[in-house]
């Protein structure tokens, strides 16, 4: 983990209307983000972990505040402005793997890659970088319910790599595997984080899962509360 | 990977929709082009009638006799280039089903009328005007019957008889036409004026109507003008009118087949509009996680817009363009059958892109709500459904 501020939310605001009634989320909320960090976000539900994740992933904004990514500023973002950003800089993983079901496990991976101007021959060098990073070669021909839950993450976790973005957004990564298949993904977020420097963000309920990122963050009614686990 | 080939995916997902909407689509695209050509092979005689050429007939009704003088007294009108004089002769060859186009003519006048769509060799022209019991003879019904130069064939009326009660006539086919354009009809015969009225037991001395042929079109109004003021006040007065208005007129007395076709068309497309719409937005509909998702990796909202757009249009394309294939390979079959009786029916060149422009209307109209849907669904509202 370097210095660098990755991520940098500033007084962050944020509420629903739901029917007559406002829902405050977030009031006044800070939060830095060094580049190369690992981090998990703990909190019991409806704590704003899911929403937190969305804003950081340009997917939701916030009422108030900024957000500030490596040094602009992109809650002032337009839509397609910020499709963009999230295109460059973002890797998603979900808890439900998400993946195109009429896909191959190697057409999954390039998805993100249409958004960049590589060139077709250049994409598939990257994919099949990406299946091997996450032990896929073999399954590159594959769709996804012709492979484990394991191995759809794994794609996931390639789809999310494969235009190197800085930053992965992991929302419940294990929430669906059990807890052998759960500690390979979680390995491979930590080599990811160690080996390649990928800053990573992770919301979780599993206090396991917390244990293998560098620090975790509990989230309680819109508010944190610090606990280093990994200490 | 491109976007039409996740386009292309994302249609053929689930074959059995997809499959049960491509063959709506393709048979409305079969019963539009198909039924489209008949309408326009029926009305070939109307896109075909000369604007040079008049029909003249008795003012109360078609089927009213004219006297054989008119023909004569009409020639001296001025602007007329030729006048020939027709008879329905109600022909049928061996059973009465099957019937058979027979005219009886002036045949010095017909081809000076009809020449511009009967192709006729001047060598049988000739053979058919020496020889009073002849018989000039279309190709389709040549072939319909098999029918060669120089055979004896009996033809009944179902009208006249000859003196001794027979309505058997016999015929030397001396002459075999064809048409100048494949539409037009090459089903009728023509048979001498002058051997039909003398050997007919009734009525002689009569015409049926009268084809003109004026100098030019301009003058039709005054050729018109003259020709029923000549006769106004007569026991048999006459209406004229161009050749165009004339087949209308008589193809719509038979049936309006426009509205029809129109209507059949138009039930068609309803239906299939109604099926293809509701599966698109079905469609959709089980894709918005997935449609969440491609907008959470960065797809721009317009993008999506694009390629859902992009299956319902390809979707049309396909069926219509099989559709439209199958009409064509079925008109070949019918123009095929030696009995069929309508001149060639062909998938024009402006009914293919009278249909490409329905294709195009119908990839829109069934695209645009699930592409705007898509368009607008919102990211943590599309990623919250599963």
């Amino acid at each position: 983990m370097t210095d660098n501020i990755l991520f940098d939310l500033k007084s962050v605001d944020k509420r629903f209307q739901k029917g007559r009634e406002i829902i405050q989320i977030f009031n006044g909320l800070d939060m830095q983000i060094a580049e190369g960090d690992f981090l998990a976000i703990m909190g019991p539900s409806g704590s704003g972990k899911t929403t937190l994740l969305n804003m950081l992933g340009g997917v939701d904004q916030p009422t108030g505040g900024e957000v500030w990514f490596d040094g602009s500023r992109v809650d002032t973002l337009s839509e397609g402005d910020l499709a963009r950003w999230r295109a460059n800089n973002i890797g998603f993983i979900f808890q439900f793997y998400n993946l195109m079901p009429m896909l191959n496990a190697a057409r999954n991976v390039e998805l993100p890659l249409l958004l960049t101007g590589l060139s077709g021959k250049e994409r598939k060098e990257r994919v099949a970088t990406a299946l091997e990073l996450v032990g896929l070669s073999d399954r590159a021909g594959h769709m996804p319910n012709q492979m484990s839950g394991g191995q759809q993450q794994r794609v996931a976790i390639a789809r999310a790599i494969v235009s190197d973005p800085k930053l992965m957004l992991c929302d419940e990564p294990t929430g669906d595997l059990d807890r052998a298949t759960a500690d390979e993904i979680l390995e491979m977020l930590q080599l990811l984080n160690r080996e390649f420097g990928k800053t990573i963000v992770m919301v979780t309920h599993d206090p396991a899962a917390a244990k293998y990122a560098e620090r975790t963050l509990h989230l309680d009614k819109g508010e944190f509360v610090e606990k280093d686990l990994a200490a | 990977m491109s976007d039409f080939y996740l386009v292309y995916k994302n249609l053929t997902r689930k074959p059995l929709r997809f499959f049960l909407t491509l063959f709506a689509i393709f048979i409305a695209f079969l019963i539009y082009g198909t039924l489209t050509s008949f309408e326009r092979a029926f009305n070939a005689g109307v896109e075909l009638s000369a604007d040079d050429r008049l029909v003249s007939v008795n003012k109360i009704n078609f089927t009213q006799p004219l006297p054989i003088s008119y023909a004569r007294r009409v020639q001296s009108v001025e602007g007329i280039e030729a006048v020939v004089h027709m008879n329905w002769f109600g022909g049928y060859y061996q059973d009465p089903q099957q019937q058979v186009l027979t005219f009886a003519v002036d045949e010095e006048n017909l081809m000076n009328v009809y020449g511009d769509d009967l192709i006729l060799s001047d060598e049988h022209h000739a053979a058919w005007h020496q020889n009073r019991q002849g018989i000039l003879v279309g190709r389709a019904v040549a072939d319909l019957h098999g029918w060669s130069l120089g055979d004896r064939i009996p033809l009944n009326s179902n009208i006249f008889s000859q003196d001794d009660g027979s309505t058997v006539w016999e015929f030397d086919i001396e002459g075999i036409y064809t048409g100048s354009d494949p539409q037009v009809d090459t089903n009728g015969v023509y048979i001498h004026y002058e051997y039909f009225n003398e050997t007919q037991s009734f009525g002689g001395d009569f015409i049926g109507w009268m084809g003109i042929k004026t100098v030019d079109p301009a003058l039709n109004e005054q050729v018109i003008k003259a020709i029923d003021e000549m006769f106004v006040n007569s026991p048999f007065e006459t209406e004229t009118v161009p050749e165009k208005v004339f087949n209308k007129g008589f193809i719509e007395q038979l049936m309006d087949i426009g509205l029809i076709i129109t209507s059949v068309v138009f039930a068609s497309f309803f239906i299939i509009l109604v099926i293809v719409g509701f599966s698109m937005v079905l469609s959709i509909r089980e894709r918005t996680n997935e449609i969440g998702v491609m907008k959470t990796l960065g797809f721009q909202s317009g993008r999506i817009f694009r390629m859902v757009l992009g299956e319902s249009m390809l979707l049309a394309f396909l069926g219509g363009g099989l559709g439209l294939l199958a009409s064509t390979m079925f008109l070949g079959f019918l123009n095929s059958l030696p009995q069929f009786p309508v001149p060639d029916i062909i998938l024009k060149d402006d009914i293919i892109l009278q249909a490409v422009g329905v294709m195009i209307a119908l990839g829109l109209i069934t695209g645009i709500i699930p592409a705007v849907n898509a368009l607008r669904l919102n990211i943590i509202t599309a990623l919250s459904r599963r």
